[in-house]
Protein backbone atom coordinates (compact mmCIF):
# COMPACT_ATOMS: atom_id res chain seq x y z
CA UNK A 1 0.00 0.00 0.00
CA UNK A 2 1.39 3.25 -1.20
CA UNK A 3 -1.33 5.52 -0.51
CA UNK A 4 0.25 6.91 2.62
CA UNK A 5 3.02 8.12 0.40
CA UNK A 6 0.46 9.24 -2.38
CA UNK A 7 -1.21 11.19 0.85
CA UNK A 8 1.66 12.42 1.74
CA UNK A 9 2.89 14.13 -1.67
CA UNK A 10 -0.54 15.21 -1.93
CA UNK A 11 -0.84 17.63 1.16
CA UNK A 12 2.66 18.79 0.39
CA UNK A 13 1.80 20.23 -2.91
CA UNK A 14 -1.64 21.72 -1.62
CA UNK A 15 0.62 23.20 1.49
CA UNK A 16 2.67 24.82 -0.91
CA UNK A 17 -0.56 25.79 -2.71
CA UNK A 18 -2.05 27.02 0.45
CA UNK A 19 1.23 29.18 1.55
CA UNK A 20 0.70 31.02 -1.56
CA UNK A 21 -2.99 32.19 -0.77
CA UNK A 22 -2.31 33.86 2.46
CA UNK A 23 -4.73 33.10 5.41
CA UNK A 24 -7.34 30.92 4.27
CA UNK A 25 -8.85 27.52 5.76
CA UNK A 26 -9.25 25.08 3.06
CA UNK A 27 -12.63 23.41 3.30
CA UNK A 28 -11.77 20.53 0.70
CA UNK A 29 -9.42 19.26 -1.86
CA UNK A 30 -10.79 18.78 -5.31
CA UNK A 31 -8.70 15.49 -7.16
CA UNK A 32 -8.84 13.66 -10.16
CA UNK A 33 -8.13 9.79 -9.88
CA UNK A 34 -8.08 7.46 -13.01
CA UNK A 35 -8.75 3.52 -12.74
CA UNK A 36 -5.37 3.10 -14.41
CA UNK A 37 -4.02 5.57 -11.65
CA UNK A 38 -2.56 2.62 -9.68
CA UNK A 39 -3.82 4.21 -6.50
CA UNK A 40 -6.57 2.39 -4.62
CA UNK A 41 -9.88 5.31 -3.57
CA UNK A 42 -10.77 4.30 -0.21
CA UNK A 43 -6.60 3.53 0.80
CA UNK A 44 -5.94 7.28 0.01
CA UNK A 45 -8.61 8.70 1.52
CA UNK A 46 -8.13 6.41 5.05
CA UNK A 47 -4.54 7.54 4.54
CA UNK A 48 -5.29 11.49 4.20
CA UNK A 49 -6.46 12.31 7.63
CA UNK A 50 -3.04 10.64 8.89
CA UNK A 51 -1.12 12.66 6.92
CA UNK A 52 -3.27 16.23 6.65
CA UNK A 53 -2.98 16.22 11.08
CA UNK A 54 -0.84 19.19 12.02
CA UNK A 55 -0.63 20.52 8.23
CA UNK A 56 -2.49 23.89 7.21
CA UNK A 57 -4.83 21.19 5.58
CA UNK A 58 -5.89 19.45 8.59
CA UNK A 59 -9.74 19.16 8.90
CA UNK A 60 -10.48 19.35 4.85
CA UNK A 61 -12.74 17.41 2.80
CA UNK A 62 -11.27 15.26 0.11
CA UNK A 63 -13.61 15.67 -2.62
CA UNK A 64 -12.59 12.57 -5.40
CA UNK A 65 -13.53 12.34 -9.23
CA UNK A 66 -13.32 8.96 -10.46
CA UNK A 67 -11.85 9.09 -14.07
CA UNK A 68 -12.17 5.83 -15.83
CA UNK A 69 -10.11 4.69 -18.26
CA UNK A 70 -10.57 5.51 -21.97
CA UNK A 71 -9.11 4.42 -24.80
CA UNK A 72 -8.74 5.37 -29.08
CA UNK A 73 -10.15 2.74 -30.72
CA UNK A 74 -8.01 2.16 -33.74
CA UNK A 75 -10.80 1.01 -35.83
CA UNK A 76 -13.73 3.43 -35.45
CA UNK A 77 -11.28 6.15 -34.55
CA UNK A 78 -13.20 7.23 -31.29
CA UNK A 79 -12.24 7.64 -28.00
CA UNK A 80 -14.16 4.91 -26.26
CA UNK A 81 -14.86 3.83 -22.17
CA UNK A 82 -13.69 0.74 -21.38
CA UNK A 83 -16.56 -0.85 -18.88
CA UNK A 84 -13.27 -3.04 -18.01
CA UNK A 85 -9.54 -2.84 -16.84
CA UNK A 86 -9.63 -6.66 -18.01
CA UNK A 87 -10.15 -6.33 -21.51
CA UNK A 88 -8.57 -3.27 -23.57
CA UNK A 89 -10.94 -3.84 -26.42
CA UNK A 90 -13.20 -1.15 -27.94
CA UNK A 91 -16.66 -1.88 -26.39
CA UNK A 92 -18.13 -1.20 -29.49
CA UNK A 93 -15.98 -3.00 -32.51
CA UNK A 94 -14.25 -5.65 -29.89
CA UNK A 95 -10.68 -4.21 -31.81
CA UNK A 96 -7.49 -4.56 -29.15
CA UNK A 97 -7.12 -0.50 -28.19
CA UNK A 98 -3.89 -0.03 -26.38
CA UNK A 99 -3.83 3.43 -26.37
CA UNK A 100 -5.32 4.98 -23.47
CA UNK A 101 -6.40 8.65 -23.83
CA UNK A 102 -7.55 8.79 -19.98
CA UNK A 103 -7.70 7.10 -16.67
CA UNK A 104 -4.32 7.34 -15.37
CA UNK A 105 -4.65 11.33 -13.53
CA UNK A 106 -3.41 11.24 -10.14
CA UNK A 107 -3.89 14.92 -10.17
CA UNK A 108 -4.89 17.87 -7.49
CA UNK A 109 -7.44 20.10 -9.08
CA UNK A 110 -8.76 22.47 -7.44
CA UNK A 111 -8.72 23.57 -3.27
CA UNK A 112 -11.81 24.88 -1.51
CA UNK A 113 -11.07 27.69 0.49
CA UNK A 114 -12.75 30.39 2.39
CA UNK A 115 -11.01 33.01 4.25
CA UNK A 116 -10.40 33.57 8.05
CA UNK A 117 -11.58 36.47 9.40
CA UNK A 118 -9.16 39.22 10.84
CA UNK A 119 -10.20 38.63 14.49
CA UNK A 120 -10.00 35.27 14.19
CA UNK A 121 -6.25 34.83 13.03
CA UNK A 122 -4.87 36.24 16.23
CA UNK A 123 -6.43 33.08 18.05
CA UNK A 124 -5.05 30.53 15.51
CA UNK B 1 -18.94 31.79 5.29
CA UNK B 2 -18.66 31.64 1.50
CA UNK B 3 -16.07 29.27 0.27
CA UNK B 4 -14.24 29.82 -3.49
CA UNK B 5 -12.71 27.63 -5.41
CA UNK B 6 -9.14 27.89 -6.28
CA UNK B 7 -7.56 25.70 -9.19
CA UNK B 8 -4.28 24.18 -8.74
CA UNK B 9 -4.11 21.38 -11.62
CA UNK B 10 -1.18 19.90 -10.48
CA UNK B 11 -0.16 16.03 -10.47
CA UNK B 12 0.08 14.54 -7.30
CA UNK B 13 3.64 13.09 -8.08
CA UNK B 14 4.54 15.94 -9.44
CA UNK B 15 7.97 16.01 -7.47
CA UNK B 16 8.31 12.51 -8.25
CA UNK B 17 7.91 13.25 -11.66
CA UNK B 18 10.18 16.08 -11.98
CA UNK B 19 12.91 14.11 -10.49
CA UNK B 20 12.29 11.86 -12.96
CA UNK B 21 12.47 14.04 -15.92
CA UNK B 22 16.01 15.21 -14.58
CA UNK B 23 17.46 11.84 -14.18
CA UNK B 24 16.27 10.84 -17.36
CA UNK B 25 18.24 13.89 -18.61
CA UNK B 26 20.99 12.60 -16.88
CA UNK B 27 21.40 9.52 -18.04
CA UNK B 28 20.65 10.65 -22.08
CA UNK B 29 23.63 13.06 -21.38
CA UNK B 30 25.86 9.90 -20.03
CA UNK B 31 24.17 7.81 -23.12
CA UNK B 32 23.10 5.50 -20.34
CA UNK B 33 19.81 3.05 -20.85
CA UNK B 34 18.35 2.40 -17.74
CA UNK B 35 16.00 -0.38 -17.52
CA UNK B 36 13.62 -1.25 -14.28
CA UNK B 37 12.68 -4.17 -13.64
CA UNK B 38 9.12 -4.66 -11.51
CA UNK B 39 7.35 -7.89 -10.32
CA UNK B 40 5.56 -9.60 -7.48
CA UNK B 41 8.17 -10.96 -4.54
CA UNK B 42 9.65 -14.16 -6.00
CA UNK B 43 8.81 -13.63 -9.75
CA UNK B 44 12.36 -14.21 -10.34
CA UNK B 45 13.54 -10.45 -10.44
CA UNK B 46 17.38 -11.18 -9.19
CA UNK B 47 18.07 -14.28 -10.43
CA UNK B 48 17.15 -13.22 -13.91
CA UNK B 49 19.17 -10.00 -13.21
CA UNK B 50 21.95 -11.97 -12.62
CA UNK B 51 22.19 -14.36 -15.44
CA UNK B 52 21.52 -10.62 -17.43
CA UNK B 53 24.29 -9.19 -15.90
CA UNK B 54 27.06 -11.70 -15.80
CA UNK B 55 26.57 -12.58 -19.84
CA UNK B 56 26.39 -8.86 -20.40
CA UNK B 57 29.46 -8.22 -18.36
CA UNK B 58 31.13 -9.25 -21.48
CA UNK B 59 30.17 -7.05 -23.86
CA UNK B 60 29.60 -3.58 -22.15
CA UNK B 61 29.74 -1.66 -18.87
CA UNK B 62 26.86 -2.37 -16.49
CA UNK B 63 26.04 -2.03 -13.23
CA UNK B 64 22.48 -2.45 -11.07
CA UNK B 65 20.53 -1.01 -8.20
CA UNK B 66 18.37 -2.85 -6.52
CA UNK B 67 15.67 -1.95 -4.02
CA UNK B 68 13.88 -4.01 -1.29
CA UNK B 69 12.18 -3.12 2.24
CA UNK B 70 15.02 -4.78 4.48
CA UNK B 71 18.72 -7.20 3.95
CA UNK B 72 20.84 -6.41 1.36
CA UNK B 73 20.98 -9.89 0.31
CA UNK B 74 19.96 -9.07 -3.24
CA UNK B 75 22.90 -7.11 -3.65
CA UNK B 76 25.15 -9.50 -2.50
CA UNK B 77 23.85 -12.06 -5.06
CA UNK B 78 24.26 -9.77 -7.91
CA UNK B 79 27.91 -8.86 -6.76
CA UNK B 80 28.71 -12.32 -7.95
CA UNK B 81 28.45 -11.10 -11.41
CA UNK B 82 31.22 -8.90 -10.89
CA UNK B 83 29.47 -5.58 -11.82
CA UNK B 84 28.83 -2.82 -9.48
CA UNK B 85 25.67 -2.94 -7.70
CA UNK B 86 24.16 -0.99 -4.77
CA UNK B 87 21.51 -2.35 -2.39
CA UNK B 88 18.50 0.81 -1.79
CA UNK B 89 16.67 -0.09 1.73
CA UNK B 90 13.27 1.46 1.34
CA UNK B 91 12.18 0.68 5.11
CA UNK B 92 8.59 0.45 4.77
CA UNK B 93 8.11 2.09 1.45
CA UNK B 94 6.76 -0.81 -0.90
CA UNK B 95 8.15 0.65 -4.08
CA UNK B 96 11.42 3.14 -4.97
CA UNK B 97 11.09 6.48 -5.84
CA UNK B 98 12.82 8.87 -8.32
CA UNK B 99 14.24 10.85 -5.69
CA UNK B 100 16.10 7.08 -3.91
CA UNK B 101 17.07 6.41 -7.39
CA UNK B 102 18.85 9.82 -7.68
CA UNK B 103 20.32 9.20 -3.82
CA UNK B 104 21.91 6.20 -4.88
CA UNK B 105 23.35 7.03 -8.10
CA UNK B 106 24.91 10.56 -6.67
CA UNK B 107 28.27 9.71 -6.68
CA UNK B 108 28.28 7.28 -9.45
CA UNK B 109 30.16 8.20 -12.85
CA UNK B 110 27.14 7.28 -15.12
CA UNK B 111 29.22 8.30 -18.39
CA UNK B 112 31.15 5.31 -17.80
CA UNK B 113 28.36 2.99 -17.89
CA UNK B 114 26.24 1.86 -20.98
CA UNK B 115 23.04 0.24 -18.82
CA UNK B 116 21.90 0.47 -15.79
CA UNK B 117 19.47 -1.58 -14.50
CA UNK B 118 17.04 -1.01 -11.38
CA UNK B 119 15.46 -3.67 -9.75
CA UNK B 120 12.44 -2.69 -7.94
CA UNK B 121 10.53 -4.09 -4.56
CA UNK B 122 8.85 -6.71 -5.55
CA UNK B 123 5.08 -5.52 -5.77
CA UNK B 124 2.61 -5.92 -8.59
CA UNK B 125 0.79 -2.37 -7.34
CA UNK B 126 2.88 0.66 -6.24
CA UNK B 127 5.74 0.35 -8.58
CA UNK B 128 3.15 1.26 -11.23
CA UNK B 129 2.65 4.84 -9.88
CA UNK B 130 6.26 6.09 -9.48
CA UNK B 131 8.60 6.74 -13.24
CA UNK B 132 12.12 6.60 -12.26
CA UNK B 133 13.85 7.94 -15.12
CA UNK B 134 13.97 4.30 -16.87
CA UNK B 135 14.21 4.24 -20.59
CA UNK B 136 12.22 0.65 -20.56
CA UNK B 137 10.02 -0.58 -17.76
CA UNK B 138 9.69 -4.51 -18.09
CA UNK B 139 7.31 -6.70 -15.84
CA UNK B 140 8.50 -9.93 -15.29
CA UNK B 141 5.61 -13.00 -14.71
CA UNK B 142 7.19 -16.08 -13.54
CA UNK B 143 5.33 -19.33 -14.37
CA UNK B 144 4.55 -20.23 -11.24
CA UNK B 145 2.32 -17.75 -10.10
CA UNK B 146 -0.80 -18.47 -12.31
CA UNK B 147 -1.49 -17.24 -15.53
CA UNK B 148 -4.37 -14.44 -14.08
CA UNK B 149 -1.83 -11.93 -12.68
CA UNK B 150 -2.03 -9.63 -15.83
CA UNK B 151 -6.12 -9.43 -15.23
CA UNK B 152 -5.39 -9.31 -11.47
CA UNK B 153 -2.80 -6.51 -11.63
CA UNK B 154 -3.73 -4.70 -14.95
CA UNK B 155 -2.20 -1.09 -14.15
CA UNK B 156 1.19 -2.50 -13.65
CA UNK B 157 1.02 -4.67 -17.45
CA UNK B 158 -0.68 -1.65 -18.50
CA UNK B 159 2.64 1.15 -18.15
CA UNK B 160 5.28 -2.01 -19.31
CA UNK B 161 7.47 -1.87 -21.93
CA UNK B 162 7.69 -5.58 -22.35
CA UNK B 163 7.05 -8.44 -20.68
CA UNK B 164 9.26 -11.19 -19.83
CA UNK B 165 7.54 -14.46 -18.54
CA UNK B 166 10.62 -16.27 -16.35
CA UNK B 167 10.94 -19.98 -14.68
CA UNK B 168 9.91 -21.27 -17.94
CA UNK B 169 12.19 -24.31 -17.35
CA UNK B 170 9.50 -24.92 -14.79
CA UNK B 171 6.40 -24.26 -16.86
CA UNK B 172 5.69 -28.39 -17.50
CA UNK B 173 5.99 -29.32 -13.93
CA UNK B 174 3.25 -26.50 -12.71
CA UNK B 175 0.75 -26.98 -15.41
CA UNK B 176 1.37 -23.16 -16.62
CA UNK B 177 -1.10 -22.47 -19.70
CA UNK B 178 1.07 -20.31 -22.10
CA UNK B 179 -1.21 -19.96 -24.21
CA UNK B 180 -3.34 -18.36 -21.64
CA UNK B 181 -0.96 -16.17 -19.95
CA UNK B 182 -0.65 -14.99 -23.49
CA UNK B 183 -3.54 -14.01 -23.88
CA UNK B 184 -4.31 -12.41 -20.69
CA UNK B 185 -1.04 -10.15 -21.11
CA UNK B 186 -2.88 -8.76 -24.43
CA UNK B 187 -5.82 -8.23 -23.10
CA UNK B 188 -4.79 -5.40 -20.50
CA UNK B 189 -1.95 -4.39 -22.76
CA UNK B 190 -3.08 -4.80 -26.81
CA UNK B 191 0.76 -5.25 -28.50
CA UNK B 192 2.92 -5.67 -25.77
CA UNK B 193 5.79 -7.84 -26.68
CA UNK B 194 6.96 -10.89 -24.42
CA UNK B 195 10.20 -12.75 -24.23
CA UNK B 196 9.75 -16.24 -23.01
CA UNK B 197 12.88 -16.93 -20.50
CA UNK B 198 14.86 -19.23 -17.72
CA UNK B 199 17.62 -17.30 -16.05
CA UNK B 200 18.56 -21.38 -15.33
CA UNK B 201 18.63 -23.08 -18.57
CA UNK B 202 19.65 -19.71 -20.56
CA UNK B 203 16.16 -20.15 -22.61
CA UNK B 204 15.72 -16.71 -24.26
CA UNK B 205 18.24 -15.23 -22.49
CA UNK B 206 20.14 -14.53 -25.81
CA UNK B 207 16.79 -12.76 -27.00
CA UNK B 208 16.81 -10.55 -24.10
CA UNK B 209 20.30 -9.09 -24.60
CA UNK B 210 19.31 -8.81 -28.36
CA UNK B 211 16.51 -7.02 -27.44
CA UNK B 212 18.52 -4.81 -24.58
CA UNK B 213 20.94 -3.71 -27.93
CA UNK B 214 18.00 -3.03 -29.75
CA UNK B 215 16.57 -0.77 -27.52
CA UNK B 216 19.46 1.04 -26.91
CA UNK B 217 20.28 1.73 -30.35
CA UNK B 218 17.40 3.59 -30.75
CA UNK B 219 16.94 5.45 -27.59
Amino acid sequence: MHELSIAMSLIEAACEEVSRLGDVRVEALHLRLGALSGVVREALEFSFDLAAAGTAIEGARLQIEEIPVAVLCPRCGEERELPSLQHFRCPVCDTPAPDVVRGRELELTALEVSEIPENAVQDR
Amino acid sequence: MQSRIVEVRQGILKKNDLLARDLRQRFAAADLFVVNLVSSPGAGKTTFLQATLTSLRARCRVAALVGDLATERDAERLKQSGAPVRQIVTGTVCHLEAEMVGSALADWDLAALDFLFIENVGNLVCPASYDLGENLRVVLLSVTEGEDKPLKYPTIFSGADLAILTKMDLAEAVGFDRDEALHNIQEVRPGLEVLETSARSGLGMEGWLEKLARSRAIS
